[in-house]
């Protein structure tokens, strides 16, 4: 069976400067993966790869066996970073997710009512149902997240591309968005995400790739967060911390630190 | 009462005026929507300025107006698109360095060629007595195509005015949606040029939309509103413009800008009575 997403070999760049080089990756069905990285990693440039917006410099990219040329990978589902949407856009939840139909929907402007069946599913699946006249502008962060989950399932996809799900969303609610995700995957989604929480990542991820230009390690979490694989993806020193069974990772503080950031006790002041 | 309703209507030039101020006040009022949706208000002032250029080419290698000129627009659109998606230029720039350049192409040749200054003041300013039956009929049939194109493809257009880079993602061929968007734009703004003039075309491209958004947070009802303020404006407006004595683009942008100072007071009163509502739940 052939894998679900495979790059072969692949290099690319923005200008003369590689931002991916020689990446070799296979994604099975029903994978749940994250890539971590620093920022400038080629995160967000792989993911665009795999999603066909972008063409490899050089290699090549298969989806099911077939080569993805330059062409918008039809079996995907994607949720953009929340912060590159215009939240002020006169638009409702509903319309939103039915935009995630548009490879399959009528000519007609109006959704039609197997379409308006579907998307109700989702939303109710979703448990966001109640949000469907909503403005978008006046959701919550989990729930804006939720909106736009949806319109990547109501485009019946075979692979769910999350570009940082967590970013911008407080701790509660990015647990929130990967329990989800964690839930979608055990019903047989395959998901690829970028994430630079590796606390989350190290919990609810049961597949770690770590990219800095190249792909440096992946495997599962207790395999991956180990302190000379994220010291060389991160380029700086990094603390992994086991207890009870998790796993927590840390950037080691530099001893001069605290004493930039103290200020000087203000004269006659001083306790 | 009604014989100051009636009474412009037994000339010719007032029907045919008024008949082409509402179908184009409506049509820029529809296309507006997109404009002021993807932050591109300016373009309309600078491709209504290129066209200038190209109405002005049109005329001295004598090519018919209409072709000519929407062409040279297009041309102009399609530049505009492609120098901001190939290049690190904002839009803003790009439709400033193209759009002023064709119409630099307009002024040099006037100035070259003085003899027909006069005819370009009513491409300038717009001038309803300028209005032929024939005009009528091409304006209307440009309205019709563009309300087709529009129905058409209005999922594709609302994915893409909303995020385009991702619309591509879902399939969407966006560059294709771009392209014909822009051809749909200078169609729009050469079926205005006569009775708006190159220099009030994009207040009427722009104010109708942005009063619409003040009043609905619906893209749907936003695109309804719009076209009614556009089509009423250019009714009333083509009145005010035969009582008071005005040119026809001033009247009717005038009367659009008042509208728009209605919107914003309704808007502010509304937010305000729903912050009091807040507030007395707390």
């Amino acid at each position: 069976m052939h894998p679900l997403i495979e790059l072969r070999q692949v290099s690319f760049g923005y200008g003369a400067e590689l931002a991916l080089e020689n990446i070799n990756l296979h994604l099975h069905p029903g994978q749940f993966a994250a890539l971590v990285g620093p920022s400038g990693a080629g995160k967000t440039s792989l993911l665009k790869l795999v999603l066909g917006g972008l063409q490899p410099n050089q290699g090549e990219v298969y989806i099911h066996g077939q080569l993805l040329d330059g062409q918008p990978n039809p079996h995907v589902g994607y949720v953009p970073q929340l912060e590159t949407i215009d939240w002020n856009f006169p638009v409702t939840v509903e319309q939103v997710v039915l935009m995630g139909r548009i490879r399959r929907s009528t000519i007609w402007p109006w959704p039609s009512a197997t379409e308006k069946r579907q998307v109700r599913a989702i939303l109710e699946k979703l448990e966001i149902n109640h949000l469907a006249q909503r403005h978008i502008r006046d959701l919550s962060g989990g729930q804006r997240q939720r909106v736009f989950l949806a319109r990547a399932l109501t485009a019946e996809p075979d692979l769910l591309v999350l570009d940082e799900p967590t970013t911008g969303v407080d701790m509660r609610t990015a647990e929130n968005v990967l329990h989800l995700l964690a839930d979608l995957n055990r019903q047989g989604m395959t998901v690829l995400m970028t994430i630079h929480d590796l606390n989350a990542a190290a919990a609810h991820a049961p597949w770690i790739i770590c990219l800095n230009r190249r792909i440096i390690a992946q495997g599962r979490p207790e395999q991956i967060f180990v302190e000379e694989i994220l010291n060389e993806t991160y380029r700086g020193d990094m603390l992994v911390i086991r207890q009870d069974g998790m796993l927590f990772v840390q950037q080691r503080p530099h001893s001069h630190t605290y004493h930039a950031v103290v200020p000087d006790p203000v004269p006659g002041h001083e306790e | 009462m009604a014989n100051i309703f009636l009474q412009p209507f037994q000339f010719e030039f007032f029907r045919n005026g008024i008949l082409v101020a509402v179908i184009v006040g409506g049509l820029c009022g529809l296309i507006g929507v997109y404009i002021v949706l993807r932050g591109m208000s300016y373009i309309g002032h600078g491709l209504s300025h290129a066209i200038f250029g190209g109405a002005v080419v049109s005329f001295i290698m004598s090519w018919n107006f209409y072709l000519g000129a929407g062409l040279w627009g297009f041309v102009a659109a399609v530049l505009i698109n492609q120098t901001v998606r190939r290049t690190k230029i904002n839009a803003d720039a790009a439709i400033g360095v193209i759009t002023t350049a064709s119409f630099a192409v307009g002024v040099a040749l006037i100035s070259r060629y003085r003899r027909f200054t006069q005819s370009f003041d009513a491409a300038l300013f717009g001038n309803i007595l300028g209005v032929t039956t024939q005009d009528l009929w091409v304006v209307s049939a440009v309205a019709a195509l563009i309300a087709v194109a529009i129905f058409l493809i209005y999922k594709q257009l609302l994915f893409v005015t909303f995020d385009s880079e991702v619309a591509r993602v879902y399939g969407v061929k966006t560059e294709w949606v771009d392209t014909f968007f822009a051809l749909i734009l200078a169609s729009a703004l050469i079926a205005s040029m006569q009775i708006l003039g190159v220099t009030l075309i994009a207040a009427a491209l722009v104010i109708p939309a942005i009063s619409a958004r003040l009043l609905t947070d619906s893209f749907n009802r936003m695109v309804i509103l719009s076209t009614l303020c556009g089509a009423s404006t250019g009714f009333v407006g083509m009145y005010l413009s035969f009582y008071i004595d005005i040119a026809s683009g001033a009247s009717i942008v005038l009367l659009q800008a008042s509208g728009f100072g209605l919107a914003l007071i309704f808007s502010s009163l509304r937010k305000r009575a729903s912050q009091r509502i807040v507030h007395t739940h707390l």
